[in-house]
């Protein structure tokens, strides 16, 4: 067995972040439907800790709107959408919530929407949703993809939003899923998901978050490789504004032989203040023989007061394993980097646009949807206008 | 005709113990056309000329001038150095992840030139540059110098000299990690960019296999942060035989 558990060397700019202690192993985290059994919402708790818990109340506590949350949907291939009541055998199949704001979201939804792969064509669905309105909502969405199905599904999120949902994705044998979550939202929208993904034999899932605007995004996806030879792909990617929280727990079970996955985060922190969370567990069960398995975030602070905490967590329970390594490293502008480009003739300004942008490149080129690919790099053109940290 | 004059130049870092002097008084003139071999001891302060005259932030002219064509190159940026027309070929070619060659090389292009260059050529000359230098045209897409090989990394800049076309150019130490065939791909380069525009040279090597390709108007003996010596070509055959020995006794005295 290789077992590389410490971070691997990082370019001298960057420093690696401490690693906190796990509060309590993730194995042991509790998952109920009833907020009674969790722990509550507080900065003591390892769900809440790191977020902004009073930007976040109206999602934690009180009432949301649990109606149908208005969207357009583009479908081509076999695929399809439909809603059904929360007490349909479609819902709950991939996870159960693991703190209060997933388990009212739970709880308020007052329908789930099915979005339906199937293995006649190859199918992709747009999901835009850019008039939620500033009011507390809660969403449930099930992402119900047939064995051998192969599938792409775009979350297009736009505008205001006071949004708690919970998103299950339940990729079916041998099915290819990719499911992106790309988070444009107006600078006062406070966005909190969990994504619960089960992935069965030979099926391979890719899942992205890409946040580009927003006031709290917390977008939470677990991955649980429940049968032989799955492979998750968890990518994201985010620049982080001014007064932006941006927040990313990420956790992969492995709980079946010979699972492999992948898991990168990048960020570029773009405003004064500016805060992003990334905790990376991943689970590796006494099943799960054959593992590999590899989770990094890095991240670029480019403005002063920015802060960016990451914490790698990888729980280890069977010796016989492929691999299973982790990266983290937050840092500055590579001074190298920026003289080696700028003795080309390129002025600084670009020079740290090239800089950033490559940086981010790497995670978007990972990112198997053209359309999406072409809209990020767009509004990063945008963003990174002012970039000169 | 351009003319790089570098005149009693004194250059330090900043060093845990406070500023440490590197370069102690260099004399210096290059005509375009001409190659100027510099040759001397590890650590002698090679390099540091190199980066000092591309601008690097990490070394502090306290004294001194380098003039190009009646332009005050210390006063310039880095940036406004290479747009100038000076070019240095890194003894380490840095790293640049996710920034892919070709958009790098005609991002680079477009600065020097201040215009971007004609679509179609521009492929056409990157494709000729790459495969004159035997870099197999994949490593367009590849990200800056990441992953590349010692050899590699070389033949890149030597690509990029290339292409950009500057007035003078600085190779430190290109010819260090190249195989016996490379050596003679990359000196090809450097003559054809030599011939096609009159490029001047400052060579940086420790050895002079190089220089029976690149041959050399005037050899320079650097040692501890000056020049301690200076002939023809035959001054380079004689310190590959007799060493520097001779030279680092009288700079002790
Ligand atoms: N930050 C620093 N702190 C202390 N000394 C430094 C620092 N940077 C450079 N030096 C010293 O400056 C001297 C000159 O270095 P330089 O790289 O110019 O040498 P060189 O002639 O190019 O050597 P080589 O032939 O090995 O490439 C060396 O002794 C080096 O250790
Ligand atoms: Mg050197």
């Amino acid at each position: 067995m290789t077992q590389k558990s410490s971070a691997e060397h990082s370019p001298a700019a960057f420093y690696n972040a401490d690693a906190l202690p796990p509060v309590q192993t993730r194995r042991e985290r509790l998952s109920a439907y009833s907020i009674d059994e969790l722990n509550p919402v507080s900065s003591r708790s390892a769900e809440w800790r790191f977020s902004p818990l009073d930007r976040i109340e109206k999602l934690t506590s009180g009432d949301r709107d649990g109606s149908e949350i208005p969207a357009v949907y583009d479908i081509t291939g076999a695929a399809s959408v439909n809603h059904v009541p929360m007490s349909d055998p479609l819902v709950g199949r991939c996870g159960c919530p693991e703190e209060v704001a997933s388990a009212l979201a739970w709880h308020d939804a007052k329908n789930a929407l099915i979005v339906t792969a199937s293995a006649q064509d190859a199918s992709e669905v747009w999901i835009t949703r850019e008039s939620l309105g500033g009011s507390a909502r809660a969403g449930h969405t099930v992402i119900d993809v047939a064995p051998f199905a192969k599938t792409t599904i775009v979350f297009d999120n736009r505008g205001d939003a006071l949004l708690s949902e919970n998103v299950e994705i339940y990729v079916g044998e041998s099915a290819q899923v990719v499911v992106v979550n790309l988070q444009q939202w107006n600078p006062s929208a406070v966005h909190l998901a969990s994504h619960f993904c089960r992935i069965s034999a030979n099926a391979s899932l890719t899942h992205a978050v890409i946040t580009l605007g927003g006031g709290v995004v917390r977008i939470n996806p677990t991955a649980h490789l429940a049968e032989n030879a799955g492979s998750a792909t968890l990518l994201g990617l985010y620049t982080a504004d001014a007064g932006s929280h941006i927040e990313s727990q990420v956790f992969v079970n492995h709980d079946a032989p010979n699972t492999v996955s992948r898991v990168s985060y990048k960020g570029a922190l773009r405003g004064a203040g500016a805060r992003t969370v990334w905790i990376g567990d991943v689970l590796i069960g006494r099943e799960a023989t054959g593992t590999d398995s590899y989770e990094q975030n890095r991240n670029l602070i480019l403005a002063e007061g920015a802060r960016a905490d990451s914490v790698p967590n990888l729980e280890i329970e069977t010796g016989d394993i492929v691999g299973a390594g982790h990266a983290s490293a937050t840092g500055r502008f590579d001074d190298e980097q920026l003289f080696y480009l700028r003795s080309r003739g390129i002025t600084e300004h670009e020079a740290r646009q090239l800089v950033v942008r490559g940086f981010l490149n790497e995670v978007l080129a990972l990112v198997p949807v053209p359309r999406v690919q072409a809209i990020v790099h767009d509004a990063l053109d945008e963003a990174l206008e002012e970039v000169t940290a | 005709m351009s003319t790089l004059t570098i005149t009693d130049l004194h250059v330090t870092v900043e060093t845990e113990q406070g500023p440490r002097e590197i370069l102690r008084g260099v004399d210096l003139v290059i005509n375009s056309g001409e190659t100027h071999a510099v040759m001397g001891p590890n650590g002698s302060g090679k390099s540091t000329l190199a980066y000092t005259i591309a601008g690097h932030p990490k070394y502090t002219v306290t004294k001194g001038s380098i003039d190009f064509d009646g332009q005050d190159v210390l006063a310039m940026s880095v940036d406004e150095r290479a747009r100038s027309g000076l070019f240095l070929a890194m003894q380490y070619p840095v790293e640049i992840p996710g920034v892919a060659v070709s958009n790098f090389l005609r991002t680079a292009k477009t600065a020097i030139d201040g215009k971007a260059p004609p679509i179609r050529t521009w492929v056409k000359d990157v494709k000729q540059s790459m495969s004159d230098l035997r870099m197999d045209p994949s490593f367009g897409e590849r990200s800056v110098n990441e992953g590349f090989s010692g050899g590699e990394k070389k033949r890149h800049e030597i690509v990029q000299l290339d292409l950009f076309k500057p007035k003078m150019a600085v190779l430190d130490e290109t010819d260090s990690g190249l195989d016996v065939d490379a050596l003679r791909v990359v000196s090809e380069g450097v003559n054809r960019v030599k011939e096609e525009t009159g490029l001047g040279v400052l060579l940086i090597t420790h050895y002079t296999r190089i220089l029976r390709y690149i041959k050399p108007d005037f050899v320079h003996v650097f040692v501890n942060g000056r020049i301690a010596e200076e002939g023809g070509p035959a001054l380079a055959d004689r310190l590959e035989a007799e060493g520097y020995d001779r030279f680092t006794e009288t700079a002790d005295a």
